[in-house]
């Protein structure tokens, strides 16, 4: 009984949030910034057209990056509007629970951030066209991006909670994000490596979300890069859940 | 019913609502007064759930709103202070909203929402986004998703705060016609506001109930209450004065006002009630006093208001 009122107040609150981002120009800019950036690397940055291989590692190898200060922008409004205008304090009151507001919204910005993903299909045309690519692993590592999109989102929706200043809330999310991404880059891997044991290095690492991206990309799917994914968005989406019961007005 | 038990908050170390209890049962329309900063909208967040209290409770129709929050929440309709509303929605994909939040699907969904328009005189701007509205209409809006549901309990933080004269009047029709089957709590700082709707008023100062009754009952408080006001023309006011003191209901007579050949005297009785009004006419009638007007006060609510909330 509760099970379906949950998901009819999940399905509610989803509906409404997605419209209301459809519904304003920031969507359209925002999908517009995304795939520019996106081309932009992946042609001018990465060469592309120069590298002469008809794979898409040119391509989602930005992905992180331009999540990185996209994504922060998509959450920034989830609770930090909600606080500015006081709406916050009709949506709970409603017969709703905290966890059901925040899925709602959270599935609805991710459905928002999938779509503008899904508009970048004329690459994999392109590259299609000029060769034999692997489509299992293209759509592997679209997966992947999907689920590291989710990831971000779920930090932007933490922080978006934290204060009702769309600013503050894109700043800190940036920061974490930026911090999930160091985590596992190359450079930094190198730099913990020359001091730190093993063990240490390991666990920064596979804290990162590059680290678990680059392993999807390949065209692997594990489930213990899955199983990361989801649990820091549980993660993040508790921590969420708790500053709001704790920090109402 | 709402059964408001202790309830407690404290901010840091500001107290800002300080054991309140009072239960509200169906067919009343409480008044919650105070000055400003009183407490009274933290009561009423309170109340809907919204802040937890730093201790007590409130119970909605049996549903305690700690420890059954939702099925509380479910009776409850509730206007917020400032009426949020979603600004990028149409009137009617917010009441929409609503209505699914409320568990209503279907054809049951469109007549609510039908119905609400209606009653809220929002039938003209149903397709208008909300954010083009004025300030009235928004809190129409607001007002129109805390009844959506018919709901038992209706909990309005200031309801007719920003509205114009014949707005706030069609306000308090809709609050009076809604009130045989519910109980209902307004938060107000209009006095008149409350003595024209209320049946029942709570006034809180500095997170503290200072009076819990009827407006009648808090007029009766006013020093004015009962006191007769009249104007006379061609008598002298020493003479006057002394005539009328001299009755045993009489307790003290003061000179108002005097200007061409008329002057205006109020006369306070020793205990107002018509049998003192009775022998301050006959004591008129009785010297030929030539009486222009003549008045019986009332008493005056933001006199008692004011000593009540700053004693």
């Amino acid at each position: 009984m509760r099970t379906n009122e949950s998901l009819a107040n999940v399905t509610a609150i989803f509906k409404r949030e997605l419209f209301g981002y459809f519904g304003s120009a920031v969507a359209y800019v925002f999908i517009v910034i995304f795939l520019l950036l996106l081309g932009f690397f992946t042609f001018y940055i990465s060469n592309f057209f120069e590298l002469g291989q008809a794979d898409l590692r040119a391509f989602f190898q930005w992905h992180p990056w331009v999540f990185m200060f996209l994504i922060p922008a998509v959450a920034m409004r989830l609770w930090a509007e909600e606080r500015r205008m006081g709406t916050i304090e009709l949506i709970l009151t409603f017969p709703v629970t905290v966890w059901e507001a925040i899925l709602g919204k959270f599935l609805a910005a991710w459905i928002f951030v999938g779509t503008a993903l899904a508009l970048t299909f004329p690459m994999v045309i392109t590259v299609s066209y000029l060769g034999n690519p692997d489509l299992g692993a293209t759509l592997c590592a679209y997966i992947g991006s999907f689920l590291m999109a989710g990831a971000f989102l779920s930090v932007g929706s933490m922080t978006s909670a934290i204060t009702r200043s769309q600013v503050v809330s894109f700043i800190v999310a940036i920061v974490i994000c930026l911090f999930f991404i160091l985590a596992g880059y190359p450079p930094v891997i190198r730099m913990l490596s020359g001091w730190a044991p093993v063990w240490l290095v390991n666990i920064v690492s596979n804290s990162s979300f590059l680290t678990h991206f680059l392993s999807i990309e390949r065209g692997v799917l594990d489930l213990r890069d899955l199983f990361y994914y989801l649990s820091v968005i549980a993660f993040m989406l508790f921590v969420n859940g708790v500053i709001i019961q704790n920090r109402r007005t | 019913m709402i059964e408001v038990n202790h309830l407690s908050k404290h901010f840091g170390a500001k107290r800002a609502v300080n054991d309140i209890s009072f239960a509200v049962e169906k067919g009343e329309i409480l008044g919650f007064l105070g000055p400003n900063a009183a407490g009274k909208s933290t009561t009423m967040r309170m109340i809907t759930g919204f802040i937890p209290p730093s201790s007590g409770t409130a119970i909605i129709g049996g549903s305690d709103i700690l420890k059954d929050s939702l099925n509380a929440r479910k009776k409850i309709g509730y206007l917020p202070e400032n009426a949020p509303v979603y600004p990028d929605m149409t009137v009617r994909a917010y009441l929409d909203f609503c209505a699914q939040i409320r568990g209503f699907s279907g054809q049951a969904r469109k007549n609510r929402i039908e119905e609400t328009l209606e009653k809220c005189f929002l039938k003209e701007v149903t397709h208008q986004t909300i954010n083009t509205l004025s300030k009235g209409f928004k809190q129409r809006v607001c007002f129109a998703q805390s009844i959506l549901h018919d709901p038992e309990y209706l909990i309005l933080d200031e309801p007719t705060d920003g509205l114009d004269p014949n707005q706030k009047h069609e306000v308090r029709l809709m609050i009076r016609e809604m009130s045989a089957k519910k109980a209902i709590i307004l938060s107000t700082h209009i006095l008149d506001e409350m003595e024209a709707v209320c049946t029942r008023a709570v006034i809180i100062a500095k997170g503290r109930i200072v009076a819990d009754e009827t407006p009648a009952e808090l007029k009766g408080r006013s020093e004015l209450h009962g006191a007769v006001s009249l104007s006379v023309k061609g008598a002298d006011t020493d003479s006057f004065v002394s005539d009328l003191s001299g009755l045993d209901t009489v307790r003290t007579v003061k000179i108002v006002d005097t200007a061409d050949g008329i002057f205006w005297a109020r006369i306070y009785p020793v205990t107002p009630g018509p049998q003192a009004v009775d022998s301050i006419m006959a004591a008129l009638s009785d010297k030929r006093y030539e009486t222009v007007s003549f008045f019986v006060e009332q008493g005056r609510l933001d006199e008692v208001f004011r000593s009540i909330t700053t004693a």
